[in-house]
């Protein structure tokens, strides 16, 4: 009933669905750079729009570059059965990778004043909040504390712990992204980065990031929630 | 007149350190007198406790309570223009540099205080390699800049060990260079030599060095370091590090290099540092 299929026959195959896999998975994992959503001098006075624009244009758009990259020569050596390969870029796949997550939630997580900037409404992320910090302010201090503490490149987040089902604060150093290496879902990213504020704050990050609690879109945030919590 | 206003008076006059204020810290300067800088320090704090605060103005703000001090520049701020700026300088120096001293000596308060060379070994385990590595790396880095007119070039025996070890000078920077430019993040690029005497190159993340015990990265004594954290180049750069790295090389004193290379890698000692 089945036809048998020989074994001369079978590897080329094979080799041919490979390629073919390998170049859809290349097409399919093309990233792009995402809109901000609103103009660079949109978060004024809180984040420069000098600051935003090479943040956006220059740095997200290089880490979406080298992203793509990677997956390319990643579909290659997939194909080729390289796994020396596969290996060797795995350090840019988790760097340039998660800097294009990271970012693509950074920019949902900001909005000018003028479109709700800065105001957490009442609903089920504020009664969280408000449960386990006591209130805004209470939030607004640990996370804080946490993305001024970290040494070197990294982020402060608030995130939703899956296992506790609770908010939590967290950290990620570098890049790397933090739901694919802790478990936990993103709500609220602060990139600690120098580049995320030098040209305005220079040294002093405290400054950076109580300012920057002006313009974040908790609406964006609690629809992260909500959609964590499920 | 108070014991220790008499002695920034005669410190200032370059008397040295005949009179030392009792339970201030002695921070030897190479002649083995008290540091201009201390001296300074001293009587900015008998200044402020006797009510005169206004006469203090004058005296940049330090927060240097403890072993560890903040080297003077050996050039002025402005000194490595175009290549580094001004501004990064001033801002690199004054405050990043010194808010690693601050963190270091909150660190080994009511510790026995040793050469911020001699922390580094155990920095990890001492949990001291952020605000440690950064003071030491810090005071290095200083030394191994000149302006560009005094950059110079390696000694003979330098540059026998760089072509021997790369191939070329060129070959060198650019290994270097790919090095630097290819830090994920924060940290430092570091030409050194190995426990096999020959010359290499690592990197660090953050403020590891290649002296620390248990930093990822190949063993060496640091002779020459590039610093690629952010603050080190964006007030210029931005996000053009590639620019910055080929631009320190204008303003690398080799002279002091050679001299790190000569007298203290070869012997496999790391080089000390003031500070």
């Amino acid at each position: 009933m089945f036809a048998r299929l020989s074994a001369r026959t079978v590897r080329p195959l094979a080799q041919q669905a490979k390629l073919l896999s390998a170049g859809r998975t290349a097409l399919a994992s093309q990233a792009t750079l995402p809109e901000l959503g609103y103009g660079y001098k949109d978060l004024e006075p809180y984040i420069d729009g000098q600051i935003m624009e090479i943040h956006h244009s220059k740095h997200h758009n290089t880490y979406v570059t080298n992203l793509n990259a990677a997956m390319t020569k990643l579909a290659d050596a997939e194909a080729k059965g390289d796994v020396g390969a596969i290996v060797q870029l795995q350090g840019a796949i988790k760097f340039n990778g998660g800097g294009h997550i990271n970012h693509s939630i950074f920019w949902k997580n900001l909005a000018p004043t003028s479109a709700g900037g800065g105001k957490l409404e009442c609903g089920s992320l504020k009664d969280a909040i408000d449960s386990q910090f006591g209130s805004l302010d209470g939030l607004k201090e640990k996370l804080s504390a946490a993305a001024v503490g970290v040494q070197g490149s990294g982020w402060g987040w608030l995130a939703y712990d899956k296992v506790a089902c609770k908010l939590a604060i967290a950290t990620t150093a570098n890049q790397d992204p933090l739901e694919p290496t802790t478990g936990m879902v993103p709500l609220l990213g602060i990139d600690v980065w120098e580049h995320a504020y030098y040209l305005q704050y220079k040294n002093v990050r405290p400054s950076y990031v109580k300012e920057i609690f002006n313009v974040i879109n908790w609406k964006d945030v609690e629809c992260r929630y909500e959609a964590a919590k499920k | 007149m108070k014991v220790a206003t008499v002695a920034v008076v005669l410190a200032c006059a370059g008397f040295g350190s005949a009179f030392v204020a009792p339970g201030s810290k002695m921070v030897m300067t190479a002649e083995g007198g008290v540091s201009r800088r201390q001296a300074i320090q001293t009587g900015a704090a008998t200044v402020t406790a006797t009510g005169l605060a206004f006469l203090t103005n004058s005296v940049p703000a330090r927060a240097e309570d403890g072993p560890y001090v903040l080297p003077d520049l050996p050039y002025a701020y402005e000194a490595l223009e175009p290549h580094i700026d001004a501004a990064t300088m001033k801002f690199h120096h004054d405050k990043h540099h010194l808010a690693y001293i601050t963190n270091a000596n909150k660190a080994v308060a009511g510790k026995e205080a040793v050469s911020i060379l001699d922390l580094q070994k155990g920095a990890i385990k001492a949990g001291v390699r952020n605000a440690g590595g950064g003071h030491y790396n810090h005071s290095l880095f200083w030394t191994t800049l000149a302006p560009a007119a005094d950059s110079g070039k390696p000694s003979a025996a330098l540059t026998m060990a760089i072509d021997a070890s790369f191939g070329s000078f060129d070959a060198m920077k650019e290994k270097f260079g790919a090095a630097a430019a290819g830090v994920f993040g924060s940290g430092w690029a570091w030409l050194g030599v190995t426990k096999d005497g020959k010359l290499d190159i690592t990197t660090t993340p953050n403020q590891d060095n290649p002296l620390m015990e248990g930093a990822a990265c190949t063993a060496m004594i640091p002779i020459l370091g590039l610093d690629v954290w952010e603050h080190a180049y964006y007030l210029k750069y931005q996000n053009r590090r590639p620019e910055y790295i080929a631009a320190f090389w204008n303003v690398v004193n080799w002279a002091k290099v050679s001299e790190y290379y000569e007298q203290y890698a070869l012997k496999q000692e790391g080089v000390p540092v003031q500070g």
